[in-house]
């Protein structure tokens, strides 16, 4: 559905994308998380045509998103991370105007989210909070029959009871199959809606896979409580972070030097045991780390 | 920074603090932010000042030829209109500086109106205000900062301009009451504009509204000043009469300024009250609700929606300016009392080329104005895109060259509509005032046509700046105004025509009157078909900026 192979864009002098891969399979929810400034909102920019990438190839429903914006547009719906709008129309006009602008949007669904998002279409957006500038442009996405969502940050600005909401309305798209490509900075957000994720540094791409399988990249940590302390727990390859007090263990696992590593402790004598899998935010902290 | 400092923990005990905490600090952000800005501004009006007078001494070196050119300018009603009168014969001063007195002061007036502007409204609608606001500031603090910038601004070039016109070696008096005369012409209009810009709540209409201030007093001092003798009681309603009135080298009489004073104290009090009785980023008048379902229905109508207000504007000021412009064409006569002047009329064709001549010199200065609504309606194109606007309307199946086309399209027949109304304008107030036929309508909506190429050029131009280099777009500005100093100056100059030439507005025939042919039309209109489309073809293969 979405194709980016090695990217690159550059401003002047700063590189923003330097060389980003990306894949996001049709019908999939898709994560692109990565730090401030590591090219989210460039590779977004990328996807819509706004922006020409100076190297590599990318492809959205299978054309070229510089070439042919407006064919794709008609089955795309895009929320801006810093939504913008005109500060004399109101709501309803901007929301009725975006709408026709798509191609058409089915009113009684746009009533619907509307009610949903507890948006006024009477005001004028000159008068709205940030988050209520944010709902006009989801409610604009959702109401729009799109095969394709690219949503950047579209929560930054919700309270949490309209997140739940939006939560609830990408589940409903999931089920009926539509592709979302959403970058986030909020992990629960991520873990609780995504399929899969892409994990971009400084306009590289540093992890890619299902959730599942960027936490077999990372350290389980282990906790246990033994019988007599082991000697060489830290010469283990893989295994890292190793504290001994009173007779209990903490360290960091690698998942491949896992099965070493319990037998050692097993050959100690187990009292207890306690195993955490890696968080997204342990794998987030790993990678956003400057090092 | 010493300031906040310093009365931090003073304001802190009151609750709500003084309302002018942090007004230092703001005024030295907003000079260091503008330090090139209005350095190149100040001394621009300065050198102009200087180098005009440099050129005007030499061609007048006798007391005779100084009092021949003054009693020419004196008797001749499109130059009164234009400039005012040389009140001193003698004065080479007065003579010298008399495109700069009436018309400079309104040039300084339109200067200032963009720079408050922009310190007010400007920064309270881009929401950097805000951040401001929540610092260690005063309430009234970023207003009084925006005007004592436009008194620091209005004092540097009242200086400055003062000293240009020493080192020319006019007298000491007379200079310093020029140098005045702009300060205070700064002043009003920067009060004025502080006012405006409680009332509405964006730049643009900001602008608008200091615009047509400036506008109004041009036109009702033109109108006082054509009265025989002293001028007429318009005059001395208008701001740059007041100005013009201080009347440097031809008397200095320094009391007019007081006027202006008084007027800049009447207008601030009433900027600090309304600011005061108003949130910020709102204006005065609450927001009322809109449509909940919209009637916008694409993308030329959302461009229409987005132009209408500046053009609806703009119609009404082309033709009440043209009307009031027109009727007083037939006063002309009135000043031609003496017997040498009438047989020297006679000799250049008779009343009746007069009253063209002056037509035609208010038809070009439609032509001026309104190439500048174009070029201020295409800044559309630009202020979408950097807002962001424009990638949720790009993110839809609008193609890229259809927006622009849109704003493009508006902005060019805007143009061309505003040229033909002004004629039209121009030729029913003389109608209606001379009861004379002649210039009949349609020859002046055809006079008015003839400026339209030249106007399209600066539109041209501000598309292909848009299309390859949409950060410089400011510079249409500053090249617009540099195309209006060549044509004022140039000759004075004495530039070689081939850099009188580069100016489009150079081309455009002066109507009725000059010998009309189609070659420069056709060049152009030329040109600006192809700064267009060049500009459209850059648009179209680069990245959409914030
Ligand atoms: N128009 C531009 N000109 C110059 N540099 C730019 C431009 N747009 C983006 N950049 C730079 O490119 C880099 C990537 O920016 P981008 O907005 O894509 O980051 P992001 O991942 O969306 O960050 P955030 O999480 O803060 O939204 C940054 O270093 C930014 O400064
Ligand atoms: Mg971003």
């Amino acid at each position: 559905m979405i194709t980016l192979q090695g990217v690159v864009k550059r401003f002047g002098s700063t590189t923003a994308l330097d060389g980003i891969d990306l894949t996001v399979e049709a019908g999939e929810v898709h994560a692109f998380l990565g730090p401030n400034g590591a090219g989210k909102t460039t590779t977004l920019r990328i996807l819509l045509g706004l922006l020409r990438a100076d190297a590599g190839r990318a492809s959205i429903l299978g054309h070229d998103p510089w070439h042919d914006a407006v064919a794709i547009h008609r089955r795309l719906s895009y929320v801006p991370g810093d939504v913008s709008l005109w500060p004399g129309l109101s709501g309803g006009e901007v929301l009725e105007l975006l709408g026709r602008l798509h191609g058409g949007v089915n009113p009684a669904r746009r009533a619907e989210l509307i009610e949903l998002f507890d948006l006024d279409p009477r005001k004028r957006t000159r008068t709205y909070s940030k988050g209520n500038r944010q709902k006009v442009a989801l409610v604009a996405a959702l109401a729009s029959d799109s095969d394709v969502y690219l949503l950047d940050e579209p929560t930054s600005g919700l309270d949490p009871i309209m997140e739940a909401n939006f939560r609830a309305c990408v589940h409903d798209l999931r089920a009926q199959g539509r592709t979302i490509l959403l970058s986030s900075h909020i992990l629960s957000e991520a873990e609780a809606l995504c399929d899969r994720v892409s994990i971009i540094k400084d306009g590289r791409t540093v992890e890619s896979g299902t959730l599942a399988e960027l936490r077999h990249l990372t350290r389980t940590s282990v906790s246990a409580r033994l019988h007599r302390v082991p000697a060489g727990l830290q010469e283990i390859p893989g295994v890292h972070d190793v504290t001994i007090s009173d007779g209990e263990v903490q360290a960091q696992v690698e998942n491949g030097a896992m099965p070493a590593f319990v037998s050692a402790l097993a050959e100690a004598g187990v009292v207890e045991l306690q195993s955490h899998p890696p968080t997204l935010e342990d794998l987030f902290l790993q990678h956003y780390a400057r090092t | 920074m010493s300031t906040t400092m310093t009365q931090a923990p003073t304001s802190r005990g009151a609750v709500g603090g003084n309302a002018l905490t942090g007004t230092g600090d703001l005024l030295r952000f907003a000079l260091r932010r503008d330090r090139v800005l209005l350095t190149v501004w100040v001394l621009g009006l300065a050198v102009m000042v200087a180098s005009s007078v440099a050129a005007t001494a030499g061609l007048y070196t006798s007391e005779a030829a100084r009092i021949e050119a003054s009693e020419a300018i004196n008797s001749t009603a499109a130059l009164v209109a234009l400039y005012g009168k040389v009140y001193v014969p003698t004065s080479l001063g007065a003579l010298s500086l008399i495109k700069l007195t009436a018309f400079g002061a309104a040039i300084v007036g339109i200067v200032f109106v963009f720079l408050i502007a922009r310190h007010t409204r400007g920064e309270e609608e881009s929401g950097r205000l805000e951040l401001i606001a929540a610092g260690a500031v005063g309430r009234a603090a970023p207003l009084a900062a925006a005007l004592l910038y436009a008194s620091v601004g209005a004092l540097t070039l009242g200086l400055l301009t003062t000293v240009g016109l020493l080192v020319t070696g006019l007298d000491a008096p007379g200079s310093v009451a020029f140098g005045l005369s702009w300060a205070v012409s700064a002043l009003v209009f920067s009060a004025a504009t502080a006012v405006a810009a409680q009332l509405t709540v964006s730049r643009r209409v900001t602008i608008g509204l200091g615009l047509v201030a400036v506008g109004v007093a041009y036109v009702l001092r033109a109108v006082g000043d054509l009265a025989e003798g002293d001028p007429g009681w318009l005059s001395w309603l208008s701001p740059i009469g007041w100005s013009q009135q201080i009347r440097p080298f031809a008397g200095d009489r320094w009391w007019v300024a007081a006027i202006s004073l008084a007027a800049v104290v009447v207008l601030v009090p009433i900027a600090f009250t309304l600011r005061a009785h108003r949130d910020l980023g709102s204006g005065l008048l609450p927001d009322r609700p809109g449509p909940a379902v919209g009637r916008i229905h694409g993308i030329t109508g959302l461009a229409w929606r987005l132009q209408r207000g500046p053009l609806i504007a703009w119609t009404a000021a082309v033709v009440v300016m043209g009307f009031v412009l027109g009727s007083i064409a037939q006063n002309v006569s009135g000043l031609l009392d003496t017997e040498e002047m009438r047989e020297f009329i006679t000799m250049l064709g008779g009343e009746q080329a007069l009253v063209s001549a002056f037509i035609a010199a208010e038809v070009s200065i439609f032509g001026i104005m309104v190439a500048g609504y174009g070029i201020s309606a295409l800044f559309r194109l630009r202020q979408e895109e950097s807002s962001g606007r424009l990638d949720l309307l790009l993110s839809t199946s609008t193609h890229r060259l259809r927006w622009a086309w849109a704003h493009a399209a508006i902005a060019l027949l805007g143009v061309a509509m505003l040229l033909l109304l002004g004629g039209a304008a121009i030729a029913l107030g003389h109608l209606m005032a001379s009861g004379g036929e002649d210039p009949a309508v349609p020859e002046l909506v055809g006079a008015a046509a003839a400026h339209l190429p030249a106007a399209w050029v600066m539109s041209g131009i501000v598309i292909l700046l848009f299309g390859w280099l949409p950060r410089a777009m400011p510079a249409a500005w500053a090249l617009f105004a540099a195309f209006i100093v060549l044509g004022e100056f140039g000759q004075l100059w004495q530039l070689p025509t081939w850099v009188l030439d580069i100016s489009p507005c150079a081309h455009s025939p002066l109507l009725p009157g000059q010998e009309f042919t189609w070659g420069p039309m056709a060049a152009l209109t030329t040109v600006a078909a192809l700064l267009t489309i060049l500009g459209m073809a850059g648009w179209r293969r680069r990245d959409v900026q914030s």
